[in-house]
């Protein structure tokens, strides 16, 4: 969640934080970036990153991409901060520069998301596979033939780590545009609002992206987690 | 409500974009049905799991150079 990783991460370097873990509000932040307050640029970008790295990666093929485009895009909050209007968030207009920048490399790496429409193949019919359900002839038609098989406890340490690593590999599978919404929403911890704004999406298809996209992860876990309980 | 209707509204339920009317047959059937109770919960955990994937963070000369790079900007 966004507001942990920001306080881990402005904490971890305390010495040149200006306020104790928490950034301060917009405006505040903006006027001292204004008069060039170094502490407050390092304190910035070090509670951003870990997340814009997230985020840049869900356009890029490697993860050193992925730091050459935060690089960039902190370049350009550098170009871009006396002339910044305030209209929308600082965060959000940051971002927005991280995924222009993401979007250049990411044509550049031939790991383009492609804009406009959905696309029918990926964004349309059920997202569980049909044959999960009972059929038209059955008494109970659209109800499950058996319940989803139980997950091993994720309180169990192990079963966490093993949970996440499933999940990375599986988001890397998604289709681009979903593969974005599912890592700003659920692993960077955006708002709806603020991603429909950055990508200039609609709500309506935006949900439709992440539903698909958190259908097709907790398929790709409930697939692992029946693999390995199949001796 | 059947199942596989109830899978697809799940995303909509958790934002809380459902109609009025097609999010109380939601919980109707969410109270009487394990398979898409069951459901339902791992969406949440898949979802809890994604806000937990490890975070990388800026390569120290990157930042170095960030930092440089700042210091040297001319004031607006």
């Amino acid at each position: 969640m966004p507001s942990t990783v920001t306080g881990s991460s402005v904490r971890c370097m305390a010495d040149a934080a200006p306020a104790h873990g928490v950034l301060p509000a917009d405006a505040v932040v903006v006027a001292r970036l204004r008069v060039r307050d170094e502490a407050m640029f390092a304190a910035l970008i070090d509670a951003w990153s870990p997340g814009m790295l997230r985020a840049a990666r869900a356009y890029v093929a490697d993860d050193h991409a992925a730091q050459d485009v935060v690089q960039e895009a902190w370049l350009g909050v550098l170009r871009g901060i006396d002339g910044f209007q305030q209209r929308s968030s600082l965060r959000t207009w940051v971002y927005r520069i991280l995924v222009n920048k993401a979007k250049t490399r990411g044509v550049r790496d031939a790991r383009t998301v492609p804009s406009g429409s959905l696309s029918p193949d990926q964004d349309h019919g059920p997202t569980v596979d049909p044959a999960r359900f009972r059929g038209t002839d059955d008494p109970y038609p659209g109800h499950w033939h058996s319940s989803p098989p139980a997950w091993p406890s994720p309180e169990d340490s192990a079963v966490a780590a093993e949970t996440r690593h499933q999940l990375a590999a599986a988001l890397a599978g998604l289709p681009a545009r979903q593969r974005v919404v599912v890592t700003l929403r659920d692993v960077a911890g955006h708002s709806s609002d603020e991603v429909c704004e950055l990508l200039s999406i609609s709500a309506a298809n935006q949900r439709v992206l992440l539903h698909r996209g958190r259908a097709a992860l907790r398929a790709a876990l409930e697939h692992h987690w029946i693999k390995e309980a199949t001796p | 409500m059947n199942c596989d209707e109830f899978v697809e509204l799940v995303t909509a339920h958790l934002e809380g974009a459902l109609a009025p009317e097609t999010e109380r047959r939601f919980v109707e059937h969410l109270a009487e049905c394990d398979g898409c109770d069951r459901y339902l919960d791992q969406i949440r955990t898949t979802v809890g799991a994604l806000g937990r994937l490890p975070m990388q963070r800026l390569a120290p000369e990157a930042r170095d150079r960030l930092l440089a790079a700042f210091r040297d900007w001319p004031a607006g």
